[in-house]
């Protein structure tokens, strides 16, 4: 019982059957190594703004340091419900439509979870941000990737939806704006993927993490179009706009009977959200649009710059709309993702993630984050030409 | 502000080929649209900003409140700008409230930067009073922070 191997033997089959992370390995190896440019990190290079980390000091000295509702409180649901209404005209009821989770990685699972049974498939789109695949394995579903396409804008398609759909279809996961793309969606995309959805009678789950994060149009919301709130869990959190990760602040808005199944879960796995985050989220949105729109000008410069230096390399990659991250293709080079990011990173010490950890249909392409000062970018960019110049 | 402006309150000496990309707009303008700055006076100077404390021999700051009294003709800025010739003065900005002229100014050492307010300042026909503070250390300049205790650092992979 005691050797690594029987201890291997009493995981759970279908634990042990999802591979380690690419993400993680990857990590392993750029640690080991010392001033690397790295353009591999998923979350704001922002502190989080200072008046949002007073209020959490505010609310310490204060003295709360207890556990909140099982929803979370009360003041930071009602102004989650006001912003979401300003986004998508949808109005959510603060009382029995919101929860506030740790994070939307706990509102993802929790969906997931509240939602399947054995063998119910999930379609989600590909390349997607790492968790979907896993979670929906941990939750004992099937889940089906639909590939997107670079000739495609790496939008979501009716046409792909309807190749994949089955009768055990039960959920569409949307992630847009997009981690690993960069891509957003047109409101005629959302139409089109609402009706397939409302004709397959699906539920979706849109994580909309990224959605003040776009930079030549506004985002749009599937949930804001007729029939859509009745059937759809929209997810959203303070990670990304307001750099606020280490806070683990999300949430999901739904429809009171899925919120109470989702809450039924976070309440014995979770209890609540920590009061000091939710303290420091309640400021957050208070200035909402200010912190928002700072950071933003400064990605769109960033973003600019690395499409701009991309092209003059002569790098085929979507011009990203959204989120901070650009997704190049270099399936011209004879080497895989994999190889490829290990290469550059030996030789020039820049660091980018390799395609590949992003779903299968990622090979050939390397996610490049703009989340690091340009100062670093502008390093970085050169580094880049002389590597694939050499290749 | 202007979007060019803002980048080169940061960062004076970027290229502009960088500040193009960054813009989205071409090379080209971005050379125009600063030298029409240039030759308007909206870029008055491009400086560097100095942490004093590095420097073996730091220069003494002095932060001056002045009271004058206004001339009939031209208020303060006669006397706001006489005081600005001064090449020890840095800065001198009109102010609402108990004093009306705050000066910054630099000197070698705290004698030479009181013997500027005694010989100088307080002998000017319309100065009225002055109050001299010595500044002991700069945390923060044009946007820069001086000295920081260590950073935390983000992991260097992250999904
Ligand atoms: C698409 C997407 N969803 C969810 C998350 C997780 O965010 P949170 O910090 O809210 O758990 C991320 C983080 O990178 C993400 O990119």
């Amino acid at each position: 019982m005691s050797d690594s191997k029987s201890l291997r033997s009493r995981i759970s089959q279908h634990v042990r059957d999802i591979p380690r992370s690419g993400i993680r390995d990857f990590f392993d190896i750029v640690s080991s190594r010392d001033d690397v440019i790295s353009l591999g990190i998923g979350e704001p290079d922002f502190v989080t703004p200072w008046h949002i980390r007073e209020a959490a000091m505010l609310a310490l000295e204060r003295g709360a340091t207890s556990y909140t509702s099982n929803m979370g409180l009360l003041a930071l649901r009602r102004g989650i419900a006001r912003y979401v209404e300003k986004k998508t005209g949808i109005a959510y009821n603060p009382e029995d439509e919101i929860l506030i989770t740790v994070g939307v990685s706990e509102a993802l699972d929790l969906a997931v979870r509240a939602l399947m049974e054995p063998g119910d498939e999930v379609l989600y789109h590909e390349p997607c941000y790492v968790s979907y695949n896993p979670l929906i394995i941990f939750a004992r579903g099937t889940p089906v990737a639909v590939e997107t396409k670079m000739e495609n804008g790496f939008r979501l398609t009716r046409a792909e939806l309807e190749e994949k759909v089955t009768p055990q279809t039960r959920i569409l996961m949307l992630n847009y704006p997009n981690n690993p793309t960069g891509a957003t969606l047109a409101r005629a995309d959302v139409e089109e993927i609402a009706a397939f959805a409302i004709a397959h009678d699906l539920i979706v789950i849109t994580d909309e993490i990224y959605d003040d994060l776009t930079y030549d149009r506004d985002h749009f919301s599937i949930v804001s179009l007729p029939g859509m709130k009745e059937r759809t869990i929209y997810l959203h959190g303070f990670s990304k706009a307001w750099a606020m990760t280490g806070f683990r602040m999300g949430y999901a808005c739904a429809p009171p009977e899925l919120i109470e199944a989702m809450m039924k879960i976070h309440q014995y796995t979770m209890l609540c959200a920590p009061i000091l985050s939710q303290e420091a989220s309640i400021e957050a949105l208070r200035y909402a649009e200010r912190d928002i729109a700072e950071m933003k000008a400064e990605y769109k410069r960033r973003r600019n710059f690395i499409h701009a230096s991309f092209q003059e390399m002569g790098l085929p990659c979507l011009r990203p709309e959204g989120a901070f991250y650009a997704f190049a293709d270099v399936s011209r080079y004879g080497l895989t993702s994999k190889e490829f990011a290990l290469k550059l990173l030996d030789e020039q010490n820049v660091a980018v993630v390799p395609g590949t950890a992003f779903g299968a249909c990622g090979e050939g392409f390397i996610r490049c984050s703009y989340a690091t000062a340009l100062d670093e970018i502008k390093e970085a960019m050169p580094r880049i030409a002389r590597f694939i110049e050499k290749l | 502000m202007n979007e060019l402006l803002s980048l080169l309150k940061q960062n004076a000496r970027e290229t502009p080929e960088n500040m193009a990309k960054e813009l989205g707009i071409s090379v080209e303008e971005v050379k125009s649209k600063i030298a029409e700055y240039e030759a308007s006076g909206v870029i008055r100077a491009y400086q560097a900003v100095v942490n004093e404390e590095k420097l073996d021999h730091s220069l003494v700051t002095t932060v001056i409140e002045v009271k004058v009294i206004p001339e009939s003709e031209g208020g303060f800025d006669r006397i706001a700008e006489r005081i600005g010739r001064f090449p020890e003065v840095e800065s001198v900005y009109l102010m609402s409230g108990t004093f009306d002229l705050l000066l910054f100014t630099k000197g070698q050492t705290m004698h030479e930067a009181a013997g500027f307010v005694s010989a100088k300042l307080a002998t000017m026909p319309n100065v009225t009073s002055t109050a001299t503070h010595f500044m002991l250390k700069a945390y923060k300049r044009n946007g820069i922070i001086m000295q920081s205790g260590g950073e935390h650092e983000r992991l260097k992979i992250s999904p």
